[in-house]
């Protein structure tokens, strides 16, 4: 008789990779509502298409590495990526764009360097800054949200996807464009004057309801301990802080902080994105600098810099100096009164 | 369930009032499955019909074996002794006969068999009488820690680490500190045991406290999940200084660092000890077995074991004989063995996987699981790791686990002791939570392996290293050690032949057994106990086989395999035996030894052993037989021209002489043998070893020569020759003998052998 032998624990709670990717997948829901709601139909193609496309990458890859493509599938990894992107790209992008931009999330960013776990950059922004800096153009072009305009019916919509036909007004100015816009204007002149935040009810019409999806889900998050809060709250209070701090109502002056806050991608970024376990920091305090240096770096390139949003260079630029952080903020460990630095050397 | 939370409740606060908590980090909330093994009282498995004692059942030195293959022993009989200082005794739980001494399976975590005494029962349980003792508190302490000591009390909370060491301790110990929180899932044992003997367990802590100079806090510590117990202790410590601490229960905080830190908020600093700051950690269980080593006298020859699982009919909690094999207390349990997905030593958090149920229960062997698949399904295949930090929240040592993930597979050894991987204390949280499967615990103790590996394999380099630098000097030394040395050995031969010469006058020199004899009747004697198992096995394997042929049992292919085997063995040991049995145990030094000193002391030893008469006996033939051997050497050298020849006719004529002298000496020897008189004792400066001190020392001299030296030597030696050859040529051709050519050729050869010599030196000097 000889019974099976394996390495101790011999229990194991019950959550798994794939349960926890698709945790965030659900997550993503509210936010999503709320983006179809204001931006149509165009969410959903895009949600469809990069879903497709990142699952095709996948398995292709997966296949060229000679890696069993079911059991990589299934941790859903892919998927989260795709969701995300989908959820990043302007509604209504054109097909080929999307496609690209797969491309370089699945096989450049993520499986070049390895597969899961092994990627130091979020592969979702890296898809969004290459296609950011390539096609400028497109991907600048928003939808208007629904309280402004008509939004395109499913055919002028898949035909502007498919064959690139341009449809009429539909698209219009973020709100966080509309600030960098008007250099000219006092914050009360931008409110009363462009109707993306005279039709809103806090901080630009349509996009404060998206966010708000995001910081529902987000939360939920939080609550299923997917994620711990350093990262997010750090993000999120420094964008804050920073606001506040540049905040004088003059045409020079930043946007208002529940602007900040509510527009663009601050809330998937500070829930979805920089909370990517692989490409941010390990520990706890490396997570809250991680995080607070995203939130001033978002500030910093909105505010100063020519793009309107930050949150994809950001979240790349700190992906990049993770290691760093991780390497300076080695948590205190049981019976050492200090934490010993990486680098140290130690006593063979 | 309500009544359940309540009782926690109340224990929590009424807790809370006595004693500042502190909190530990990380750690994990695994389903407690405590409930099932408790509903039975607890029971005595019958006595074994057979037992299984490794020697290492405690952390430190194997014991070493007192007994015989073949002996009787009684129940609470030392079987084998603590050798060392880190080690322990151990006690047979049965009477019987020893039947075995061998390596066996034994449960460790490595699989890795290890030597342990079998002993089959005789049914009669007889036990040795035990010395109980009351006044333990007036004896000195040493000599309780000492009752403890032969008892043979190890930690049986899952370390084993010997308890009389612990207590033995330097330094001041500020805190007694009882462990009963049995943080591990599934085990109840000391739960059942507090809730059965708190007033024994009281009176053990009331001696360990005595023992370690009565520190100020004296606790007992454990989850709140174990009302009854809590309450139980909590009466028996009543009016004494003994705390009952209940606390809530989170795994693993009742690793020995996580309850010093839980109970005093004190870290015990890595690499250091709970000593250190002034912590003593004892475990229930080990309390109440030192209690009554003390008290009653008894050996730790029993232990209280959770036996549990769902392939299990019934589950509970026995006291069982140490050494009982496992598959003993599952049967007694209805162990289905299909239904078991794996067999688990210790709680499933940190105990370990058996292959076999034949594996003994040990004085540390808390719990045996055994699931079923429901339970414990086997693990899913590992996904990469996603960074999710979970274990890092997890770990109760603050450590960063997905980081020495990495490094251990990346095998960056500096990293991970930059990370702190030795503070791990494998408990297994990290790998717990881990949402991709990821057997971590594995890779860190494979990388504590491996880097201790290379910590050695460092100190040895690090050794041959600096022998190499030491090199240079010790070649500068060497000549003059040498010639030291040669001076010493000299005086040593010498003095050995005196001290011969003296010991043959007390004792015959065959007394003088060297002390290597021991060892290998030592090994003969292990060796025999080898084949008397293995020929023991043989018997009982063939008798099995023999039954399963009789039963037309579909196990005979397999019986008969065993018998294959067992027979291999014996042949085996057959084989070692007779090769010990055939090595000379040398009681007289060898005569073939390569120590010059020996041999010289051997030849020395046959010749005073000899009488003055037959020595000069030998010494003639001796002499006889050399001369014939000169001639015979010396006729060929003519024959052949070669240049040696007068060299070797002038060895013939000084052994002619020799042997002229010889024959005189014995003449009258023979004569004074005759009248009957004794010669006294032969002197030490005898002629034969005097021979041979010579020869050694010029071989020695030869030897620690330098080239130059040695050419130097052999020119003078030459010019030796040479003028004692032409003195020879010269005698030969005044009296014409014929074999004036043969010298004249000798003096020639010498002598351009005598110029090839110094040009060879001139060579050295430039
Ligand atoms: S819990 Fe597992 S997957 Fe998560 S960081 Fe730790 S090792 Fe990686
Ligand atoms: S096994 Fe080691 S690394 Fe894992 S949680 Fe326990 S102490 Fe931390």
């Amino acid at each position: 008789m000889s019974f099976i032998s394996q390495s101790s624990p011999h229990a194991h709670a019950t959550n798994s990779t794939q349960r926890v990717m698709l945790t965030v997948v659900l997550a993503t829901i509210p936010g999503a509502l709320a983006m179809v709601y204001f931006f149509g139909v165009g969410v959903i193609i895009n949600l469809t298409l990069t879903i497709g496309f990142c699952l095709g990458f996948e398995a292709a890859v997966l296949y060229l590495r000679k890696r069993p493509i079911g059991f990589y599938l299934k941790d859903f990894s892919a998927l989260v990526t795709a969701v995300l992107l989908g959820l990043a790209l302007p509604p209504y992008s054109p097909w080929w764009m999307i496609f690209v931009g797969c491309f370089f999330a699945i096989v450049v960013a993520k499986q070049l360097y390895g597969g899961l776990g092994f990627n130091p950059f979020n592969p979702a922004m890296i898809a969004y800054v290459v296609l950011l800096i390539s096609f400028p153009v497109q991907m600048t072009q928003w939808a208007a949200p629904v309280n402004l305009g008509d939004l395109p019916s499913i055919s002028e919509a898949l035909t502007k996807v498919f064959t690139g036909t341009a449809i009429d007004g539909y698209s219009g100015a973020t709100p966080l464009d509309a600030f960098k816009q008007s250099e000219s204007l006092t914050v009360a002149d931008i409110y009363s004057q462009k109707p993306i935040f005279s039709e809103a009810f806090f901080a630009g019409a349509g996009w404060e309801w998206v966010n708000a999806g995001f910081l529902l889900g987000g939360l939920f998050l939080l609550w299923r301990k997917i994620f711990t809060w350093h990262a997010p709250v750090s993000m999120l209070a420094v964008l804050a802080l920073m606001s506040i701090i540049f905040y004088d109502g003059s045409s020079e002056s930043s946007a208002p902080v529940l602007t900040h806050l509510f527009s663009g991608a601050t809330m998937l970024g500070a829930f979805f994105i920089i909370t990517d376990p692989v490409s941010s920091a390990v520990s706890n305090k490396g997570r809250l600098i991680f995080g607070g240096c995203i939130g001033l770096l978002v500030f910093l390139i909105r505010h100063f810099g020519n793009y309107p949003d930050a949150v994809a260079f950001s979240v790349l630029l700190m992906n990049f100096a993770a290691p760093f952080i991780d390497y300076y903020t080695v948590p205190r460990s049981y019976g050492h009164s200090k934490p010993r630095r990486a680098t140290e050397k130690v006593d063979v | 369930m309500t009544a359940h939370a309540v009782t926690h409740q109340i224990i929590a606060t009424s807790s809370q009032s006595e004693r500042k908590l502190f909190p530990i980090p990380g750690g994990v909330h695994p389903p407690e499955n405590k409930s099932q093994s408790l509903n039975l009282p607890l029971s005595a498995l019958p006595a074994p019909a057979k037992i299984i004692l490794p020697l290492n059942q405690h952390i430190g030195a194997p014991a070493k074996p007192l007994v015989a293959i073949g002996e009787r022993v009684l129940k609470g009989q030392l079987v084998a002794s603590a050798k060392g200082f880190i080690s322990a005794n151990i006690h047979s739980s049965i009477s019987g006969t020893v039947t075995a001494i061998e390596e066996l399976p034994v449960p460790h975590p490595s699989g890795l068999p290890a030597m342990s005494i079998v002993i089959r029962s005789d049914n009669l349980d007889e036990s040795v009488t035990y010395e109980p003792c009351e006044n333990y508190f007036e004896l000195p302490k040493e000599q309780v820690i000492a009752k403890i000591q032969s008892a043979g009390i190890v930690g049986m909370g899952g370390a084993g680490f010997p308890t009389s060491v612990k207590l033995g301790g330097r330094g001041k110990i500020e805190h007694l500190i009882i462990n009963g929180t049995e943080c591990e899932p599934y085990i109840t044992a000391d739960d059942i045991l507090m809730q059965t003997y708190p007033q024994e367990i009281i009176e053990g802590v009331k001696l360990l406290a005595h023992l370690l100079g009565n520190p100020a806090d004296v606790v007992i510590g454990m989850e709140d999940n174990k009302p009854k117990a809590f309450t139980a202790l909590k009466e028996a410590a009543k009016g004494t200084n003994v705390q009952v601490v209940a606390f809530p229960g989170k795994y693993p905080s009742g690793g020995e660092k996580q309850l010093i830190q839980r109970l005093t908020g004190k870290e015990v600093p890595s690499g250091k000890l709970p000593s250190d700051v002034g912590a003593v950690v004892q475990n229930v269980g080990t309390v109440y077995a030192a209690y009554r080593a003390v008290k009653y006298g008894e050996p730790l020859i029993e232990r209280i074991t959770t036996v549990v699982g769902g392939a299990l009919q019934k589950q509970g909690n026995v006291i069982v004989r140490i050494g009982t094999p496992v598959a003993d207390a599952l049967s007694e349990f209805g162990f289905k063995e299909r239904q078991a997905s794996q067999l688990i030593m210790g709680g499933p958090m940190m105990g370990f996987t058996l292959e076999t149920a034949e594996i003994p229960i040990v004085k540390t062997s808390n719990c045996i699981i055994a699931p079923s698949y429901a339970e414990m399904p086997p693990v899913a295949p590992a996904q990469p790791c996603i960074r999710c930090g979970l274990c890092a929240e997890a770990c109760p040592a603050g450590l960063l686990p997905q980081q020495l993930y990495w490094y251990a597979r990346s095998e960056d050894h500096e990293k991970l002791q930059a990370h702190n991987l030795f503070d791990c204390i494998e408990c297994g949280a990290c790998s717990f939570v881990c949402p991709s499967h990821i057997p971590l615990v594995q890779y860190y103790r494979a990388s504590k392996g491996a880097i201790r590996t290379e910590r050695e394999e460092k100190a040895k380099s690090d050794r041959s290293r600096r022998r190499f630098e030491f090199k240079q000097e010790r070649i500068a030394k060497a000549e003059a050690e040498k010639e030291a040395k040669r001076i010493a050995r000299q005086k040593a031969a010498q003095e050995a032949q005196q001290k011969m010469a003296e010991q043959k006058a007390k004792a015959p020199p065959a007394a003088a057994a060297p002390a290597t004899a021991e060892s290998a009747e030592d090994t003969r004697a292990r060796l025999e106990r080898a084949l008397a198992s293995a020929q023991t096995r043989l018997e009982s394997a063939q008798a099995k086989h023999a039954e399963a042929v009789a039963e037309g049992s579909d196990r005979v292919d397999q019986m008969a395999a065993r018998v294959k085997q067992a027979e291999l063995k014996v042949q085996e040991a057959q084989a070692k035996l007779s090769e010990t049995q055939h090595t000379p145990t040398a009681s007289t030094v060898d005569t073939n030894s390569d120590d010059p000193v020996a041999r010289a002391i051997a030849k020395a030893q046959a010749k005073n052993a000899m009488s003055p008469l037959e020595k000069a006996q030998s010494n003639v033939e001796s002499l006889e037989n050399r001369l014939s051997k000169a001639q015979e050497k010396h006729q060929q050298a003519l024959s052949e021209g070669a240049d040696n020849a007068s060299a070797l006719l002038i060895g013939v004529n000084k052994l002619t002489e020799k042997l002229e002298q010889a024959r005189t000496e014995l003449q009258g020897l023979q004569a004074e043998s005759l009248s009957s008189t004794e010669k006294p004792a032969a002197a030490p400066d005898d002629p034969a070893a005097a021979a041979i001190e010579r020869a050694k020392a010029k071989a020695e001299a030869m030897a620690s020569m330098s080239p130059k030296e040695k050419l130097e030597n052999q020119i003078e030696s030459l010019t030796g020759r040479i003028a004692k050859a032409e003195q020879k040529l010269a005698a030969a051709q005044a009296e014409n003998a014929d074999t004036v050519e043969a010298l004249a050729l000798g003096v020639e050869k010498l002598k351009a052998k005598l110029a090839s010599t110094q040009q060879e030196l001139e060579q050295l000097n430039p």
